[in-house]
């Protein structure tokens, strides 16, 4: 048992001063997974990029619930990585618990905005802004004048992507009609693509031609359903058009990679404050690649790149969902 | 809502529903022979990535049905050595089931595809394909019968029809054979059976065999049909909603099947229409969603008629010395 004991002291002095010594960044992934081919897969790919660009290597952990967030925040502080970067609004909780008993460990928080402490660098994206570029393009693209929004788990985020992209449509159609849906409201609606699918047939049977899914896995029903029934789907945050190529319109970037990425090469001497990520900052915007080049026109280009122009410049002005808790451009 | 919503919505009820039908008719086998399966949810989750993940690499979605069968048969191996030959405690180890069955195919899919937990998506003959009815095409025109058959009967996926063939098997087998009548009494008192020659053991192991097939047909259809690949929890807590049905059927095939319709409309209702306006009330879509438990715990409750399970469920049965 002592034997037992010193070995697992030793190892964890071991870990700690390794720690200290090369301060490896971390990178908690929320509890969608790594490979989300969304979000969490997103700010892996960033990591990535750094790891190979400067041959260093950072630590990581995929929370498996809730009771790991502060837990997990804690040993990676402890052990002296440094930053430590967080992924999702969950995280805010936990994060303003942990952070200031480490003062000298800077935190980066993925979607958080509105903490209150010296250490830690939050981030925001303006996903109402790309969703609204892609919502132009989906009004454009429709036939039938009718598209549809598939969201995941029905929180404030989701619904500002939601209202974001209805927008866009009014913009370019203001007769058109948004048929939106959440898949539903604990967290197994992340993961359910059988239910994805079967709003997007629900959609298709009242109209839709065009989804957007932001659903994390639930997408992964949507946009297969969509393929399948030969209409267009628009992936979100990564970059899906890959999936079904010639069947996905355009995906809703959200460059999470790129904040993860560049906390990464600041290192330790991160900046702290909050930032906002827009379509200025390139922190959002809208996917084009050889898999979807065939299925955007000059014009549809053209009008997005235009809006995106005025946008930037105050003269389309998006409203959040955030500003007074509706939307309006759509009820959920 | 007009004609044609009302038969989307029962097309959507048919195909919501037959997952839950195959889990509760497996739990309905399993549960009538005395072995409580919470496991429903594990082995389904298995069989589906087995299904998906054979379909992927061979291209024959019968070959992934095959598998799907396979593995969730392991688990219910598993759940019988535990429960039957070593006298464990049945809850105990059908909970053990999921948590082994939600880590373990992730684990696998890593390994094997190295897409994050996921299988690659099915093409072409890796997914069960729609079958369609005889002369569907040609009734289609036919007001009212006509989209009834050719769009709510016609067009699933052969394990839908499966499914549908599975409630009067099973009622057949459980009350109208020999097999049938010692398995219900091996659920009510398996001594009996066993003063009349009868093993129970092997009795059991049946069922619980019969049990994981169902379970693996049920996982097979949620990855190889209704989707085209496995995604991590991809059965999204439909094993336990089948266990609601069983108890809201109260251990009857038939009202299985009526259970299970009741369920995936509701889902299906909920799925199409967000919040519902009853004349001035709304009624929002968590409360849909929270329907099938709260029906089952009136159930339970003994408002509607009581339910009783198989006597001697729960109980591993050692012989008298």
């Amino acid at each position: 048992m002592t034997y037992v004991t010193k070995l697992m002291g030793a190892a964890a002095a071991l870990a700690l001063s390794a720690g200290a010594a090369l301060a490896e960044p971390a990178l908690i992934f929320d509890l969608g997974g790594k490979f989300d081919k969304s979000f969490n897969e997103a700010a892996f790919n960033g990591a990535q990029r750094w790891a190979e660009e400067t041959g260093g290597s950072f630590r990581e952990i995929e929370l498996q619930s809730e009771a790991q967030r502060e837990q997990a925040l804690r040993r990676f502080a402890e052990a002296g990585s440094n930053p430590v970067i967080t992924m999702g609004f969950a995280m805010a909780d936990p994060l303003s618990a942990v952070a200031p008993d480490y003062p000298d460990t800077k935190f980066v928080a993925i979607d958080v905005t509105w903490l209150e402490a010296p250490n830690i660098r939050q981030i925001g994206f303006a996903e109402h802004e790309g969703s609204y570029l892609v919502g132009m393009l989906a009004a454009m693209a429709s036939e039938s004048n009718t598209v549809g929004f598939i969201g995941g788990m029905d929180i404030p985020l989701i619904r500002h992507f939601g209202c974001g992209y209805a927008q866009g449509v009014k913009a370019v159609n203001p007769d058109a009609t948004v048929i939106a849906n959440m898949t539903g409201t604990t967290p197994s609606a992340w993961n359910d693509p059988v239910k994805g699918s079967e709003l997007t047939k629900s959609q298709i049977s009242q109209g839709a031609d065009v989804v957007y899914a932001a659903a994390g896995g639930t997408g992964v029903g949507v946009l297969q359903t969509a393929a399948d029934e030969n209409i267009l789907s628009i992936g979100v945050d990564s970059n899906q058009n890959y999936l079904h190529p010639g069947k996905v319109l355009t995906s809703m970037l959200k460059r999470v990679d790129v904040a993860v990425y560049d906390a990464m090469k600041a290192g330790i001497d991160v900046e702290t404050g909050v930032f906002q990520l827009g379509l200025a900052e390139e922190g959002v915007g809208y996917a084009l690649d050889e898999h979807n080049a065939s299925l955007i026109s000059d014009e549809m280009k053209a009008a997005v790149e235009d809006a995106r122009a005025k946008i930037i410049s105050g003269d389309i002005e998006v409203v959040s969902y955030y500003a007074n808790d509706t939307c309006p451009a759509v009820d959920f | 809502m007009s004609f044609i919503d009302l038969i989307q919505i029962l097309d959507s009820t048919i195909r919501l529903s037959t997952p839950l039908l195959l889990a509760c008719l497996a739990g309905l086998f399993s549960e009538r022979a005395g072995i409580f399966d919470i496991g429903l949810e594990g082995k389904m989750l298995m069989a589906a990535f087995f299904s998906a993940a054979v379909a992927a690499m061979t291209g024959s979605v019968w070959l992934g049905l095959l598998a799907g069968i396979a593995s969730s048969l392991a688990l219910s191996a598993l759940h019988g050595l535990a429960s039957i030959s070593f006298r464990g405690n049945q809850l105990i180890s059908g909970v053990a089931i999921n948590f082994l069955a939600a880590g373990i195919t992730v684990l696998i899919a890593q390994d094997w595809f190295q897409q994050g937990g996921r299988t690659p998506s099915l093409m072409g003959g890796g997914r069960f394909t729609p079958v369609t009815l005889p002369f569907a095409d040609a009734l289609a025109g036919v007001p009212i019968l006509g989209p009834i058959y050719a769009e709510l009967l016609s067009g699933h996926s052969v394990l839908v029809y499966f499914a549908f063939l599975a409630v009067p098997a099973t009622w057949f087998v459980l009350f109208r054979t020999r097999f049938g009548l010692r398995l219900r009494a091996v659920g009510e008192n398996p001594a009996a059976v066993d003063t009349a020659g009868v093993s129970v053991v092997r009795l059991r192991y049946a069922a619980v065999m019969i049990c994981g097939v169902l379970c693996g047909v049920a996982g097979a259809y949620l990855a190889t049909a209704l989707q085209a690949g496995f995604v991590k929890d991809m059965t999204a807590g439909r094993g336990f909603i089948a266990l609601a049905a069983l108890i809201f059927a109260k251990w009857r095939p038939w009202h299985a099947l009526y259970a299970c319709l009741l369920f995936g409309l509701l889902q299906a209702v909920a799925l199409r229409y967000q919040n519902i306006d009853l004349g001035g009330v709304v009624i929002p879509v968590q409360a849909m969603d929270a329907l099938p438990y709260i029906l089952t715990v009136i159930i339970l409750a003994g408002f509607v008629g009581k339910a009783i399970p198989p006597k001697a469920g729960g109980e591993p049965y050692v012989k008298e010395r």
